[in-house]
């Protein structure tokens, strides 16, 4: 073997490894699709005072991704879609009602003097927790921050004698009749039951949504790839792997070896790639990757057709292989960049299921010309030159 | 083999299958899902354990038959006694009597059953996604006749596009025919089959777009012909490849992702065949019915000016 062979090869190696360890190391994220929970489509909605720009919105998937961490759920997915609207998906949960209770309230806690002038609100406060209060009612302890407990103090003092009432999103909760002047400590009752103040102290330490977010959409979803469909799918995938693996053999020998090992390449890559953009994989994506093996195969074939074809024409099995890559290279790339101009619109436009098809699709035909030109081309080139006209008769001319 | 000396044929079946299409769109319609359509969103809870098969029995029995509930979805949330169902009256959500109905029609067969849950879901998220769907398929069209026709020529791109119009309206065809439920996969598996069919197309293209630069004294048919031979191996070849993986995902990937496979195995057919037996013979009837124009015009030009031409 040449140097150059040996660097190549060890280079596809190298590649080769460093995407199975990078699909070792990091979890494929599975779409709520496949793996169930709930899945929420909130918009935001202007009020009178407050506009529901690009700031509100984004501020109000923070708050969300703050509460949905109080959540415990694991490894939430919470993106926003279009100028409005944030999308929250949420594997596992099966309880849908709590999860809109707790991730759609505004919870804009207000409190206010009897004029109605707003003493301080929701973000005055530092933290906030369940528990009872002296007659064993549900409660919520809060604790105010340093700028808070100020304004608490001048009001507290100012109305002493007199109530102050504390509302959740204009919902009177309670208005106790102030005793003496409070500094940084406090509790709120009037909340119903310990469960409502447990969700109300969670949504008091995320903070207060900027907008209000309408509910559009809200269902559990069960997942496509469920216990037994997991197992009956990876049967599916094995099977269907398996058989293009053969068919490559049976059609092309030797040739078809070289495409089976490049298809394992590439489908190396395109899991290490989807893993570390942190890709979540959907049913629509998986669709994507199936074209996109059916092309990583095409390019393959339409390279070994090449082959034959210019060996029929007279060529020796060296020049007929430069000849074959080098006229294939034309027709896989005009193929390749129609598809991935689709696949560039698809993903700009298109929402939700579309997108992750365009993804995978993407990057799937980006990888599978890579392997298709450059590992399939190193393969054979390096096999050949070891007795060319001893293995002329594998490619079938 | 000659496939281009049949060509008329070929042509009028697939016109024959587009406007089978069509007719099915148009009368039968697309069997849309609630992701599209709308509707309500139930969640029941029984007392015991019940399937899918059990409420869809009560569903579609003939308590019920008014309602039309056959495109219900049902869902049993595991882990629970729980059931989602997604249904629609008439493309509206269900109302207040109607869900008492299907409770109480419920309750009769399986014991008792109480609305945990009931809430009307829009078709907004649906009908947005495959809005922005189809927006996005028109702007890849016009990208795809742009690069085409730089690298090509204007009428390969649209013979292109025709071809791929022809693979999505028989698929389409075929699931308002079969009456199966379109839903979000199903947008997936349309573009699927698009992408694959633009895709297998141009490689034929690419074939005539070589032959025409060492052409020699065949003539155009003959070209078209040897160029769809030459690479009728490589359609043959990729078009079985890619169907040997998703006849495995209908055959052994479940239930849930049959109408999924079944629309790419559809798909993936007529994508090929388009691209063999309808993308060259209209590029190739157009070229041809272009170049006669041009000599008919050229003849009258001659014809007009009997002066110079006698001169030369």
């Amino acid at each position: 073997m040449r140097p150059g062979t040996v660097w190549r090869l060890l280079g596809i190696a190298v590649l080769a490894i460093a995407c199975a360890l990078a699909i070792y190391k990091l979890p494929m994220n599975l779409g709520l699709d496949l793996r169930g929970g709930t899945r929420m489509v909130l918009e935001a909605r202007d009020t009178d005072t407050v506009k529901a720009d690009e700031d509100a919105v984004a501020r109000a998937k923070e708050v969300i991704e703050r509460r949905v961490n109080q959540l415990g759920v694991a490894e939430p997915v919470i993106y926003r879609q279009g100028a409005k609207r944030i999308v929250v998906e949420l594997a596992g949960v099966k309880d849908p009602q709590r999860a809109r209770e707790i991730i759609g309230r505004t919870a804009q806690l207000e409190f206010k003097d009897e004029q109605g002038n707003v003493i301080m609100t929701g973000s005055d406060l530092k933290n906030a927790a369940a528990g009872p209060d002296e007659y064993g009612r549900a409660a919520v302890h809060f604790e105010l921050s340093a700028e808070g407990a100020k304004k608490f103090e001048k009001a507290t003092r100012e109305n002493i004698g007199r109530p102050i009432s504390i509302y959740l999103d204009k919902e009177l909760l309670s208005a106790p009749v102030v005793q003496s002047v409070i500094k940084d400590k406090g509790q709120i009752t009037g909340i119903g039951s310990m469960d409502r103040a447990k969700d109300l102290s969670m949504m008091l330490r995320a903070g207060a949504l900027p907008v209000p977010l309408d509910v559009l959409h809200s269902e559990v979803l069960e997942p496509i790839l469920g216990k037994e469909s997991i197992d009956q799918s990876k049967i599916a995938a094995i099977i269907g792997g398996g058989l293009v693996v053969i068919f490559m053999l049976a059609v092309y020998r030797l040739p078809g070896v070289m495409a089976d090992i490049a298809l394992g390449v590439y489908a190396l890559i395109i899991m290490a790639v989807l893993a570390s953009l942190h890709a979540v994989l959907t049913l629509p994506g998986i669709a994507g990757l199936i074209l996109s093996v059916g092309m990583a195969v095409d390019a393959n074939v339409i390279i070994f057709e090449r082959i034959k074809e210019e060996m029929r024409g007279g060529k020796r099995l060296r020049a007929a292989i430069e000849a074959g890559f080098t006229r294939a290279f034309g027709c896989i790339l005009d193929s390749n960049v129609t598809t991935l101009i689709t696949a560039g619109v698809l993903y700009i436009y298109g929402t939700g299921a579309v997108r992750g098809f365009a993804v995978t699709l993407g990057l799937g035909i980006l990888a599978s010309m890579f392997t298709a030109i450059v590992v399939t081309r190193i393969l054979i080139t390096t096999v050949v030159d070891r007795n060319p006209e001893r293995y002329a008769k594998y490619f079938g001319a | 083999m000659n496939i281009i000396g049949r060509r008329r044929t070929f042509l009028a079946i697939s016109g024959v299958l587009v406007a089978m299409g069509i007719i099915a769109l148009l009368v039968r319609g697309l069997n849309l899902g609630v992701d599209f359509t709308g509707g309500s969103l139930l969640r029941l809870r029984f007392e015991r354990p019940v399937t899918a098969g059990d409420v869809a029995g009560v569903l579609t029995g003939s308590e019920l038959a008014d309602m039309n509930l056959r495109k219900a979805v049902i869902q049993p949330i595991r882990g629970t006694n729980d059931v989602q169902v997604r249904a629609q009256v008439g493309g509206r959500p269900l109302n207040d009597e109607q869900v008492d109905r299907v409770v109480s029609a419920l309750s009769q067969k399986m014991g008792q059953v109480s609305v945990v849950e009931s809430q009307m879901v829009e078709g907004v998220i649906g009908r947005e996604l495959l809005g922005r769907a189809l927006m996005a398929l028109v702007i890849s069209c016009v990208g795809i006749v742009i690069y085409v026709s730089a690298r090509f020529e204007f009428r390969f791109a649209v013979a292109a596009i025709l071809a791929l119009i022809h693979d999505t309206i028989v698929v389409l065809g075929a699931f308002a025919i079969m009456g199966r439920q379109v839903n979000s996969p199903f947008i997936a598996a349309v573009l699927t089959i698009i992408g694959y069919s633009i895709n297998d197309t141009i490689v034929i293209f690419d074939k005539i777009r070589e032959n025409l630069r060492l052409r020699k004294k065949e003539t155009l048919e003959e070209l078209t012909n040897k160029s769809i031979l030459q690479t009728l191996t490589r359609s043959l070849n990729t078009v079985i490849t890619t169907l040997l993986a998703v006849v495995a995902l209908f055959i052994f990937g479940g239930a849930s992702i049959r109408d999924f496979s079944l629309a790419l195995i559809i798909g993936l057919t007529t994508g090929t065949y388009s691209s063999i037996f309808i993308a060259s013979p209209i590029w190739l009837e157009w070229r041809m019915w272009d170049r006669a124009r041009q000599k008919r015009q050229a003849a009258a030009v001659r014809a007009k000016q009997p002066g110079p031409a006698k001169a030369r």
